[in-house]
């Protein structure tokens, strides 16, 4: 699209397609026709039946109260696609611009988003994670089948993984008087996103509400009946659990796989991309048709030296899809940065948890208002001397103003806003577990001496 | 009918709860659970609700069922 021109022609009849129908390509297809396309438009999910809303399924769904098919999404406006739905996309050909299904088909595109999302971690001994009781929650079928074996009444629950979804999930068993068990690597829940000061707070909640937390120890081994019910899990330390459930809480694995030898820089890191959601090539090029959004993408964020930023946030989703949808039907001069801070909540004992900013970049941490053993405060987090974070424990109406304070560079630490100043305002070390579990190895290799001839090569292809 | 809260955006002024009590229900003193398939019987004053967010934070599908692909299809 170099032309007004062309830009008219391609919004009148050009073929976009999307792949991923969930939350980020529903509300791309919705913004897409707001701003006047009226091509052909594709929708390609993997999942059967129209795109949901994941964040009831380990809330409202697993208390028993919604049942897990009535989290489809509201639609804001008619989208007139074509929808390929129960067929994952298994390819992308940059040079004939066309998408591989998994059953042979390809569809044609003059641009295509990105938005495969995640999906969950599964157990790592596959004949483990195949017993029955064993489940992950990312999907409606993986909420509903946890929904009924706690309706079922189990005689304990263990939860693998105590970031947020597995916290949640240990909150809803209590809720429902069921026992569980929390086992969590690291020294306190939440920490790898929070740090230890929040760890701490989070571990005195599940405790009051008589979770069984276990910190610092592994799982080792989900041990099955002759009939292949779960009924044990031994741990690192020597000690065994008798549970008929476990919930697999390790987060989530990109849904990347399909991209590979693409030639996109997509890999177990994302997809990355600049600020107006244009996919990176493996040289760190950018591309002019391949357009990325939601869980799956990897931005620069400006607020935090530029650094590439994966975010699995809802708010994120849908920001980052509106943008990605005005660029694909925009010109150059007319195309919008995704520029927006995060954001992110959890709802678990009875506590609406809050953050803004990246708690994870920072080197401090002070409660700036409330009180931490009410479980009512708000913590700012700050690196070299400015304010990047802050999360609320029921205290969510003051984060925009921290969300100001993070978009102005001000100050750390920052003052207390209102007359219910802690008594105890200072900084302490943010103390995260560190890098460690971030490193992969390498995941690319570069050739070539003279500038026209260097490239960039996925590892994996080297292996 | 479909409803979804932006909990990104909610400060949990638990006016919805107060409105459409069936729909939405305040868990602890600032959290918001609500159902996102609320029966269409109580679409007013789910509609009420969403009206009167201060934060605006509630969308309600605007559809009411079209334009959706055929469940269970694959073409």
């Amino acid at each position: 699209m170099t032309s007004a021109e062309n830009l008219q022609a391609f919004k009148r009849d050009g073929r976009i397609v999307v792949v991923g129908a969930s939350l980020a390509g529903l509300r791309a297809a919705e913004t897409l026709r707001d701003e006047g396309f009226t091509g052909s438009l594709t929708m390609i999910g993997d999942e059967l039946g129209e795109p949901y809303d994941r964040p009831p399924l380990s809330k409202q769904v697993l208390t028993g109260w919604v049942p897990a098919e009535n989290t489809k999404l509201p639609r804001r406006r008619e989208i007139d696609a074509k929808w390929l739905l129960g067929v994952p996309a298994s390819g992308l050909d940059l040079a004939t611009n066309q998408v591989r299904l998994a059953d042979g088909r390809t569809v044609p595109f003059d641009r295509v988003l990105i938005s495969t999302g995640v999906r969950a971690r599964p157990w790592f001994v596959e004949s483990e994670a195949a017993l029955d009781g064993v489940f992950v929650v990312r999907t409606r079928e993986h909420a509903e089948g946890l929904q009924r074996a706690l309706a079922a009444g189990p005689s304990r629950v263990l939860v693998i993984g105590a970031g947020f979804t597995g916290s949640e999930i240990a909150s809803i068993c209590r809720e429902r008087d069921i026992p569980v068990t929390v086992a969590e690597l690291a020294p306190a829940p939440l920490v790898g996103a929070l740090g230890a000061m929040i760890g701490e707070v989070a571990a005195d909640m599940q405790r009051a509400r008589g979770v069984d937390l276990r910190c610092g120890v592994k799982v080792t081994q989900l041990e099955g009946d002759a009939q292949g019910r779960l009924r044990r899990a031994h741990f690192d330390d020597g000690t065994t659990i008798d549970a008929d459930v476990a919930v697999v809480a390790l987060g989530g694995i990109r849904n990347t796989e399909w991209l590979q030898g693409s030639g996109l820089a997509a890999g177990v890191w994302g997809i990355a991309c600049d600020t107006g959601c244009r996919a990176l090539d493996l040289n760190g090029l950018v591309t002019d048709d391949i357009f990325v959004a939601g869980d799956v993408a990897r931005c620069p964020n400006p607020i935090y030296e530029y650094r590439l930023i994966s975010l699995e946030h809802w708010a994120n989703a849908v920001e980052q899809a509106e943008v990605a949808a005005h660029n694909m039907v925009s010109g150059q001069a007319d195309r919008w940065p995704h520029l927006s801070i995060p954001l992110f909540w959890s709802i678990q004992f009875g506590v609406n948890i809050k953050s803004v900013g990246v708690p994870t970049f920072a080197d401090e941490v002070v409660v700036t208002q409330g009180s931490v053993p009410d479980h009512r405060f708000v913590a700012a987090y700050g690196y070299r001397g400015r304010v990047t974070a802050a999360v609320s424990f029921n205290n969510a109406k003051w984060l925009d103003h921290y969300r100001t304070l993070i978009e102005t560079a001000a100050p750390f630490p920052p003052a207390c806003p209102t007359p219910d100043q802690p008594a105890d305002m200072k900084p302490t070390p943010v103390d995260f577990p560190g890098p460690v579990l971030l490193a992969q190895g390498a995941t690319v290799v570069v050739t070539g001496h003279d500038p026209s001839e260097r490239r960039v090569t996925a590892a994996h292809q080297h292996r | 009918m479909r409803v979804v809260v932006d909990l990104s955006r909610c400060e949990g002024y638990a006016q919805c709860a107060f409105l459409a009590p069936d729909a939405f229900r305040m868990h602890g003193e600032e959290a918001l659970m609500y159902d996102p398939g609320a029966s269409n019987a109580r679409r007013d004053q789910v509609l009420r609700a969403a009206a009167a967010c201060p934060v605006q934070a509630i969308l309600v599908d605007q559809l009411e069922g079209r334009d959706a692909p055929a469940e269970g299809s694959s073409s």
